[in-house]
């Protein structure tokens, strides 16, 4: 497990969050120090997705506090923290280079949106740059659509590292791959969390996915349950078990600069 | 027996079966055209296809006696000027409308109503308002087709815009995009092939509105020669003259969609 540092990166204090009469995550507490890899597991409707969404900045707190390094988490989505979901991650009218080049557009071009000359030849090199750490250089110039599940995913996940996230927000990424290339896309992702030294929540029904990846696995269930008005209780962290992983260093190892074997599929 | 869903036919008998029901239909005009002429050789009503010939040359090759224009190609061009104006204007006014309705709240919750409104107005009963501020020409007849389709394709960009998953818009943001690169990054160039679609659409209705326009008032036109020569059961020139706006209507219907694979080949795979 990473050391932690002394200011928490992400921190919950009695965090509330209900629509209309229906309460979804009561009472919640949670301290998550920078470089930690959180997954989070739990039956669906347990307001895990909830949670993340409230790390995005799309659903803000019903009550409690939410803090990102000390500070009032921002209630709108930024660049702090990038997202991949599971699905409609990438954007199909631009190719795969389109994709990876377009935050840096976003970033240097605010009116425009489109960079020239010397600036995009910069910007593609760092695309291409990322798009080769994610093994996506020989499709950079085709469209999503003409690429496989797994090959979105890695191009999303490409895409949001560009901008250099502190807090990298993943919500079941790999639910609607294939095993082999699940297994892949795991390696790749715990590659790239070490690398950018990136604090990692990732939302997963799998919970042997939950315990191969994390450092640290949450566990979303009711404490109390009414049967005759289940939507009166939500649910809160019932486990927050610290991951006794071997070294993850001997994984970045093992997957030097390949991407995995599902590159060019 | 394979079920009659799951039989296709082979390429030769396709063509032919497409051909078909064309051949049948000239074949019976030209056996009713034969008979009525060979009881009344005076007849208006079904005229043969040299007589069409005789309109066609007539219109389209010879100077009018009575003021030396070739009618044909000056009635062409001035529909196709108010209808490209027309459609023209509408389209663009609907992707502005469209998109800031389809991406911003407080757009939609201001003018979304008011554009639904609009779009349930049958666009006919407001001409003779039209024909009264703007007058007989040109003006009332592009603002009775910008009128016409200007609504429906803004509701069809909004939708589209609406539609865009929100996952796509949540990641743009956590990508640093501000509000102006939303919607020129993300939403305009993914509405674009829906308003060709639009258009496309749009164009039936808007024939519909210029020859409606043009049959009421006006001097030159494709809809006001048909008019015009109704009076004189003019058939041998009223038929060459529909034939050539359907065949103008499948050009342009064919040039849009062609615009749209050239363009947007991303957009035809989707899903």
């Amino acid at each position: 497990m990473t050391e932690p540092r002394v200011t928490p990166l992400i921190e919950c204090r009695h965090l509330w969050k209900s629509f209309g009469d229906t309460v979804v995550l009561e009472n919640l507490n949670l301290t998550v120090a920078e470089g930690e890899f959180v997954t989070m597991v739990g039956a669906s409707g347990c307001g895990k997705t909830t949670f993340l969404r409230m790390l995005l900045g799309v659903e803000q707190p019903t009550a409690g506090q939410l803090e990102l390094g000390g500070e009032p988490l921002p209630g709108e989505p930024r660049s702090d923290r990038g997202i991949v979901f599971q699905r409609y991650s990438v954007f199909p009218h631009l190719t795969v280079l389109g994709n990876a080049l377009l935050p840096m557009e976003f970033q240097q071009a605010p009116l425009s949106g489109r960079l020239f000359g010397a600036q995009r030849r910069r910007a593609k090199e760092r695309a291409m740059a990322m798009l080769e750490r994610v093994g996506l250089v020989g499709s950079a110039h085709q469209y999503p659509a003409a690429l496989s599940g797994g090959m979105q995913q890695r191009l999303s996940i490409a895409q949001s590292l560009v901008k250099q996230p502190r807090i990298l927000l993943l919500d079941e990424p790999f639910g609607a791959l294939d095993p082999g290339i699940r297994n892949d896309m795991q390696e790749l992702t715990l590659d790239l969390w070490q690398r950018e030294k990136l604090t990692v929540f990732m939302v997963t029904h799998d919970i042997e996915e939950g315990f191969k990846v994390g450092t640290r696995l949450l566990v979303f269930d009711k404490l109390r349950q009414d049967p005759h008005a289940p939507e009166a209780y939500g649910a809160t962290i019932t486990y927050d078990l610290p991951i006794d992983r071997r070294s993850g260093a001997d994984e970045a190892m093992a997957t030097p600069d390949s991407p995995g074997p599902e590159a060019g599929a | 027996m394979r079920r009659l869903i799951n039989r296709r036919p082979g390429r030769v008998l396709g063509t032919f079966l497409t051909a078909l029901p064309f051949a049948v239909l000239v074949t019976i005009y030209v056996m009713a055209s034969n008979a009525r002429l060979a009881a009344n050789p005076d007849d208006k009503l079904l005229p043969s296809f040299a007589s069409f010939w005789d309109a066609i040359v007539r219109m389209g090759f010879e100077p009018s006696k009575r003021t030396g224009e070739y009618l044909l190609w000056v009635d062409t061009l001035a529909s196709l000027e108010r209808l490209g104006l027309g459609v023209a204007m509408a389209a663009a006014i609907a992707l502005i409308l469209g998109l800031t309705l389809g991406l911003f709240p407080y757009a939609r919750t201001t003018f979304a109503p008011l554009v639904k409104a609009l779009s349930l107005i049958p666009p006919l009963s407001v001409l003779p308002i039209l024909f009264i501020t703007f007058g007989l020409g040109q003006t009332a007849k592009i603002a009775l087709i910008l009128f016409g389709i200007t609504p429906f394709i803004t509701r069809d960009l909004q939708q589209r815009i609406e539609e865009l998953p929100e996952e796509q818009m949540i990641k743009a943001q956590t990508l640093g995009a501000n509000s102006w690169q939303l919607l020129t990054r993300v939403a305009l160039p993914q509405a674009l092939p829906r308003l060709i679609e639009g258009v496309r659409l749009g164009l039936g209705p808007a024939w519909l509105f210029l020859i409606a326009g043009e049959a009421i008032a006006g001097e030159e036109g494709l809809g006001y020669r048909i008019f015009l020569v109704r009076r004189y059961l003019a058939m041998d020139v009223i038929l060459p003259y529909v034939a050539w706006i359907t065949l103008i209507a499948f050009s342009f219907d064919f040039t849009l969609r062609q615009l749209r694979v050239w363009l947007f080949s991303w957009s035809l795979t989707r899903d």
